[in-house]
């Protein structure tokens, strides 16, 4: 065993030593950890508290590089893991390893990747750390461009799910192409078109003691994007064989999702307006799992992603089993020396956005909608459903009022159908109004104070919430800031939610220590989201990169 | 263990007989007209480049290059310094990213990392998170997150050049 090693040792020496003359090495660590306290305010007491009261997630990247080749590991380690994040987590492993290389055009990928056709909607492998979300693919992939502007994708792998790896095999091809790049005669066209197309596919076996379910499930997507002068026109459409599924209930209809998206812009001015539709969509590497840990595809909720704390209360996440809703955003700049923009223009950021559920009919009258084992139901594809999930108008004014001071006010009116959502089933429609102010002013050279204050109202849920925040900082390293969010509409129990923190940063080194309560939430990013519960403790994160 | 600490400190030994210069990895991402660039097209004629991450949704992202926009064109006129904004949105708010930087009037170079494939191969964390490469296209500087006057600081090492 000893002589082997050795060996391996060698071989590795040498393999090294061929690379160190334009070979490189990088990466990066991050650790975030918590200690819990009890709080009577909250309602946590001694037994609610984890066990270990320190728990900690923290992960280190390396990755070694030579023009052509590429190799890299993450090792992560969750002693345990974080409150909020899934209790699968909890370990310790190399969770992703891989190594490429790119010969005559030809990249191959063995080991675990990530991957996306398309806008995702077909097949999306990606990671959201902070979410604890990360479905990336084991297996190996190839990329290969024949000509110029066609790009070809095709890769074969399983997803990891937490330290293991779900069941079904995922299969898929991807195809691009760029005509004003691959033909020579539109290469001066004004319109510049792109055409794409994938196939993926999945296999599990079917063990399923009452019905007989598909072994293969195939989807298939088509798109385009056109870019003429300040223009640009795009859209996707997914199809889905039947694909039973705990999440659809086990129904054999098939699945299908459009999003289409159209956009303006110049100097200064910018509008865009997307659409979607989508029924029955989720596609799942194990089809027995009912959350999105292991994801085949990506449907993105097509709404404003709020950085406000109280803006960020009902944050909508997509309804995979049927949507359709629209956004829309506009962006212009008041030119300076403007009444209005004053002597450095002010910036206006307006959107609105909506989804409503699709409709649907009995496929016969002894069939109940969405029945196990039937097709389901029917649906028509232009038409919206009854039920409103979510609408959302904001909007945001900032103006830089003189050399040291800026501010910014932002309105949102959300309403968040909280039942299908989140399942708060005795609140139904949330209908909340937000005001924010926050003014940032420079006290000297690099010395900077910035303040929000943000209020929420609403007369469902927990009723109206405050919040204040201070912040002080100091370029390039410090940052202290304090913040209250105080609940003080809720008639169960008004709380405060104070929290200290501060920072330091040097380089791509970041420290953040923080001791305060945080209130009990659902955190979203993109289409994922996680519950968070209300804690009282202090916590660290480190970050660093090399 | 023993064996698994012997070959750890091998790896650690070569890795620090490595670790001399980055440089910027070739990824492929998209122009905001959709065209595939890989990034080892980045060119500035030998004068130094900035890259920095952003999204739609990242505050601080967008104060940054508010902040340096400002004073881009000094900048240019100084040292002949690009600057090269990478969004890192997904799907969705990829229609978004166009208007927006337009909407602001950022005059920089422009493009959309849609999976992370170059956030991550670059190590990056999280965004905002800015780099500095020289006119060989070494990394030399690199930050991450913005504070109110940071972009002041990324100037004197790009003046250092």
């Amino acid at each position: 065993m000893k002589k082997i090693l050795y060996g391996l040792l060698f071989c590795a020496g040498s393999i090294f030593a061929q690379g160190i003359q334009n070979g490189q090495l990088n990466g990066n660590f991050q650790s975030n950890s918590q200690v819990y306290y009890e709080d009577a305010d909250l309602g946590i007491s001694t037994e609610n508290l984890p066990s270990e009261r320190f728990l900690t997630n923290s992960f280190a990247n390396i990755i070694y590089s030579t023009s052509n080749f590429s190799a890299g590991m993450r090792y992560e380690a969750n002693q345990n893991s974080l409150l909020g994040f899934d209790k699968r987590y909890n370990g310790e492993g190399i969770t992703y390893r891989y190594a490429q290389f790119n010969k005559d055009g030809l990249d191959i990928t063995v080991g675990n990747f990530y991957e996306q056709f398309g806008s995702g909607m077909i097949l999306r492998a990606y990671e959201e750390r902070n979410l604890g979300y990360d479905n990336a693919f084991e297996g190996i992939r190839l990329k290969y461009s024949p000509f110029k502007g066609i790009y070809l994708k095709s890769l074969v792998g399983k997803q990891r799910l937490y330290f293991d790896k779900a069941e079904g095999i995922v299969r898929g091809f991807d195809g691009e192409i760029s005509l004003n790049e691959t033909f020579e005669a539109l290469s001066e066209a004004k319109t510049q078109i792109l055409i794409g197309g994938s196939v993926v596919s999945k296999f599990q076996k079917d063990l399923d003691p009452i019905y007989i379910l598909p072994e293969n499930v195939a989807s298939w997507a088509g798109r385009f994007n056109l870019y003429h002068g300040k223009w640009i026109l795009g859209a996707e459409y997914v199809y889905k064989y039947n694909d039973p599924s705990a999440t659809n209930n086990f129904i054999y209809k098939e699945g299908q999702a459009l999003l289409a998206n159209v956009s303006y812009s110049k100097k200064g001015f910018g509008f865009s307006l997307a659409g979607k539709r989508i029924d029955n969509m989720s596609s799942n590497s194990d089809r027995n799992l009912k959350g999105q840990e292991v994801s085949i595809n990506y449907l993105p909720a097509l709404t404003k992603q709020h950085a406000y704390t109280l803006a960020t209360i009902y944050p909508y996440g997509t309804i995979a089993n049927g949507e359709m809703g629209i956004q829309t955003e506009l962006n212009y700049k008041v030119k300076k020396g403007s009444f209005i923009g004053g002597e450095y223009g002010m910036g206006i950021l307006a959107n609105f956005s909506n989804a409503y559920s699709i409709h649907k009919a009995q496929i016969d009258e002894d069939t109940a909608l969405g029945e196990s084992g039937t097709l389901g139901y029917t649906s028509d594809f232009f038409k919206l459903g009854e039920e409103k999930y979510f609408q959302e108008f904001s909007i945001e004014l900032s103006r830089k009022v003189n050399r040291k001071l800026r501010l910014v006010g932002s309105y949102i009116n959300t309403h968040y159908n909280s039942k299908v959502i989140v399942g708060y089933d005795y609140h139904g429609m949330i209908k909340a109004n937000i005001v924010v102010l926050e003014a940032q002013y420079k006290l000297k050279p690099k010395h900077s104070i910035r303040t929000e204050i943000q209020h929420l109202s609403t007369e469902q849920h927990e009723g109206n919430w405050a919040m204040g925040l201070v912040e002080y900082t100091v370029s390039p390293h410090y940052f202290f800031a304090f913040q209250n969010l105080y609940n003080y509409g809720n008639e169960t129990k008004k709380v405060h939610y104070p929290n200290i923190s501060a920072g330091y940063t040097k380089g791509t080194t970041r420290f953040a220590l923080g001791y305060g309560k945080q209130r009990q939430g659902i955190f979203c990013v993109g289409g994922v989201c996680r519950e968070v519960p209300k804690s009282n403790g202090i916590s660290l994160s480190i970050t660093s990169s090399f | 263990m023993k064996k698994q600490l012997i070959y750890f400190l091998f790896l650690v030994a070569n890795v620090i007989c490595l670790a001399q210069t980055t440089t910027l990895p070739s990824v492929d991402i998209k122009s905001l007209e959709g065209k595939i660039v890989n990034t080892n097209t980045f060119e500035n004629d030998g004068k130094p480049m900035v890259i920095s991450f952003w999204a739609t949704w990242c505050k601080p992202c967008a104060k940054e290059l508010n902040a340096i926009s400002e004073v881009y064109d000094d900048w240019q006129e100084e040292t002949g310094v690009k600057v090269i904004a990478i969004s890192i949105d997904d799907a969705r708010n990829a229609a978004k990213v166009a208007p927006y930087a337009h909407g602001k009037d950022w005059p920089f170079e422009i493009y959309v990392d849609a999976n992370s494939d170059l956030k991550r191969a670059l190590n990056v964390n999280a965004i905002p998170h800015t780099f500095l490469l020289n006119a060989d296209k070494e990394i030399v500087w690199q930050h991450t997150s913005y504070l109110d006057g940071d972009e002041e600081e990324l100037y004197e090492e790009v003046l250092k050049l």
